[in-house]
């Protein structure tokens, strides 16, 4: 089971709310132990899907989550946009696969970076991705 | 606004980050570095990320862009100090940097700009052991 | 009504201890090697006094109740400890059962109503089992830690990395490659070569008992990662079977240095930095 520790929510509307928020991240990420590998993976990970949420949807709010589950403990991010939202979730997460200008290694790239990846998105309503990255993990 | 300061060194151009890119930033970089290449016909573009701790995919495309660009207008791109952590969330994340040349500090990063200088001159002056 | 066998227990303690000490002693199971009798007499004794003290009428059907939390920081103390010390479950779970059968004895003596005995046995029963439980939990989780030390040790021990010349590593894998060890691979090996400076990078995997996709996968990203670094990777130590799958699985190793032995990899190595390994001339000492 998972209990959150911690919650602090940032909204994100401009491109120079990027660097708080990662700066933001990585105080909690450093304040329960995370390593400097697993550190910056999450935070590229963050970056990428702050990103996302900027070009698609003009922004929106990311909680940041300290979490644990037994002996582990962890950072959890949810994204949450009112943006047009994703048709075909399946399609988005497929490597190489991009509507943007981007290199299309968005979602299925930012998969590879945190423990646990989730998705919901409704068209028309909006997108929120979750993610997990537990301290060694 | 801000600018990342390009410095010329002979034949090279040497660009330092030491602070997060933001995007517009890192376009005028791209941009400027482009500009200055044109005009000081340099051969050799030298980036020092060592003090730079996320790249993402956006950051990464900037680089790629230079080294593209760089490389139509005749000066090869060498990346130079990148950290171990951003290198293994590099490869995670499925962004190899191609066509960008990677060294581990700037004096290596000169030698190896130095070589495949002297190696793009051997093939049409056949001079390739010149210095 | 105040409960018959409460005041029996708080008057008896002695009684209870000696009954205990004396089942505990007997038990074929009692390792004198792991702890000496004096040892478990005080903790014997704490226990009692603890769980004696605390026990009163609302409580005793309600072995989570928070009058128990210093009987259970005791339990699990013990548990823990014996744990690390290498006692067996069965012989953990005996110091907690025995008590039991300590206390039933006690209450055997004491009370005269038989249908108050077996009542009360019940409750003491149940209290004890419980307790029991928390015991064995705790008493697994002190041998996890054990195991998830070791595990953190053998994933340190298994990566070291090696400085053979001035700017060549060499790390040789042993065992299985999966994604948490290759990431450990990949930060010593990346932290290594910009302490030492070092341009090339040997991966010797004559360890690594089997290669499929996924290792590979593995091997080829911490390659990768080598170069993003503007250092070269070589891999050595790939046997004919080796070679066999990664063929057959369709794995394509072509962009990377493939050598057999560390030694062909190490002369590979010296050649792409122009060193040169000379015989010295033998010298002819004059008499």
């Amino acid at each position: 089971m998972m209990v959150t520790l911690n919650k602090d929510v940032m909204s994100i509307v401009k491109e120079q709310d990027v660097i708080p928020f990662r700066n933001r991240i990585k105080e909690y990420a450093t304040k329960i132990g995370m390593g400097l590998v697993n550190q910056t993976k999450l935070i590229t990970a963050a970056s990428e899907l702050v990103r996302n949420m900027l070009k698609y949807a003009n922004g929106g709010k990311v909680y940041i989550e300290v979490v644990s589950k037994g002996r582990e403990n962890g950072i959890r991010l949810s994204f949450e946009d009112k943006g047009p939202g994703i048709p075909d979730i399946n399609l988005a997460l497929k490597d190489g696969y991009s509507t943007g200008k981007s290199l299309g290694l968005g979602l299925p790239g930012t998969k590879r970076l945190v423990s646990e990846f989730n998705i919901a998105s409704e068209v028309g309503k909006g997108t929120t991705v979750t993610v997990v990255k537990w301290k060694n993990g | 606004m801000e600018k990342i300061p390009i410095l010329r060194m002979g034949k090279f151009l040497l660009v330092t980050i030491q602070v997060d890119l933001y995007d517009r930033l890192a376009e005028a970089l791209e941009a400027d570095l482009v500009q200055m290449v044109k005009k000081t016909g340099a051969q050799g573009v030298l980036i020092d990320i060592s003090a730079v701790s996320i790249i993402d995919s956006f950051m990464g495309r900037i680089i790629g862009n230079i080294a593209t660009m760089s490389k139509i207008l005749d000066a090869e791109t060498v990346v130079v100090g990148m950290q171990p952590a951003v290198a293994i969330t590099l490869v995670e994340l499925g962004l190899p940097l191609k066509g960008v040349h990677s060294s581990l500090n700037v004096e290596r990063g000169m030698e190896l700009l130095r070589t495949k200088i002297n190696l793009s001159e051997g093939q049409s002056d056949d001079d390739g052991y010149a210095e | 009504m105040k409960n018959e066998s409460i005041k029996v227990f708080q008057k008896k303690k002695k009684q209870i201890l000696e009954t205990w000490m004396k089942l505990q002693l007997a038990d074929e199971s009692l390792r004198e090697d792991l702890m000496s009798n004096e040892e478990l007499r005080g903790q014997s004794e704490e226990l009692i006094s603890i769980l004696v003290d605390n026990l009163n009428d609302s409580n005793i059907d309600d072995p989570r109740h928070s009058d128990f939390d210093s009987v259970v920081d005791i339990l699990s103390g013990i548990s823990i400890s014996r744990a690390r010390q290498g006692f067996s479950p069965r012989e953990t779970g005996t110091f907690v059962f025995s008590l039991k059968d300590a206390l039933l004895n006690t209450m055997q003596q004491e009370l005269k109503d038989p249908q108050e005995l077996f009542l009360q046995s019940l409750k003491i029963s149940k209290l004890i089992d419980s307790f029991g439980v928390t015991t064995f939990e705790t008493f697994i989780k002190g041998r996890e830690e054990v195991i998830l030390r070791q595990t953190d040790e053998i994933a340190e021990i298994s990566t070291p990395v090696i400085r053979v010349w001035d700017g060549i590593l060499a790390l040789p894998i042993i065992g299985t490659l999966d994604s948490a060890r290759t990431q450990v691979v990949m930060e010593n090996l990346l932290q290594e070569i910009v302490e030492s400076g070092s341009s090339i990078a040997i991966l010797d995997i004559s360890g690594v008992p089997a290669v499929d996709s996924l290792v590979a996968q593995h091997l080829i990203k911490t390659v990768s990662a080598t170069r993003l670094m503007g250092a070269e990777c070589i891999i050595s130590g790939i046997r004919p079977e080796i070679a066999q799958t990664v063929v057959h699985l369709g794995i394509d190793l072509t962009n990377i240095i493939t050598k057999f032995t560390l030694a062909s990899a190490l002369r590979t190595a010296f050649n792409m930095l122009h060193l040169q390994v000379v015989k010295k001339q033998k010298q002819t000492i004059a008499d």
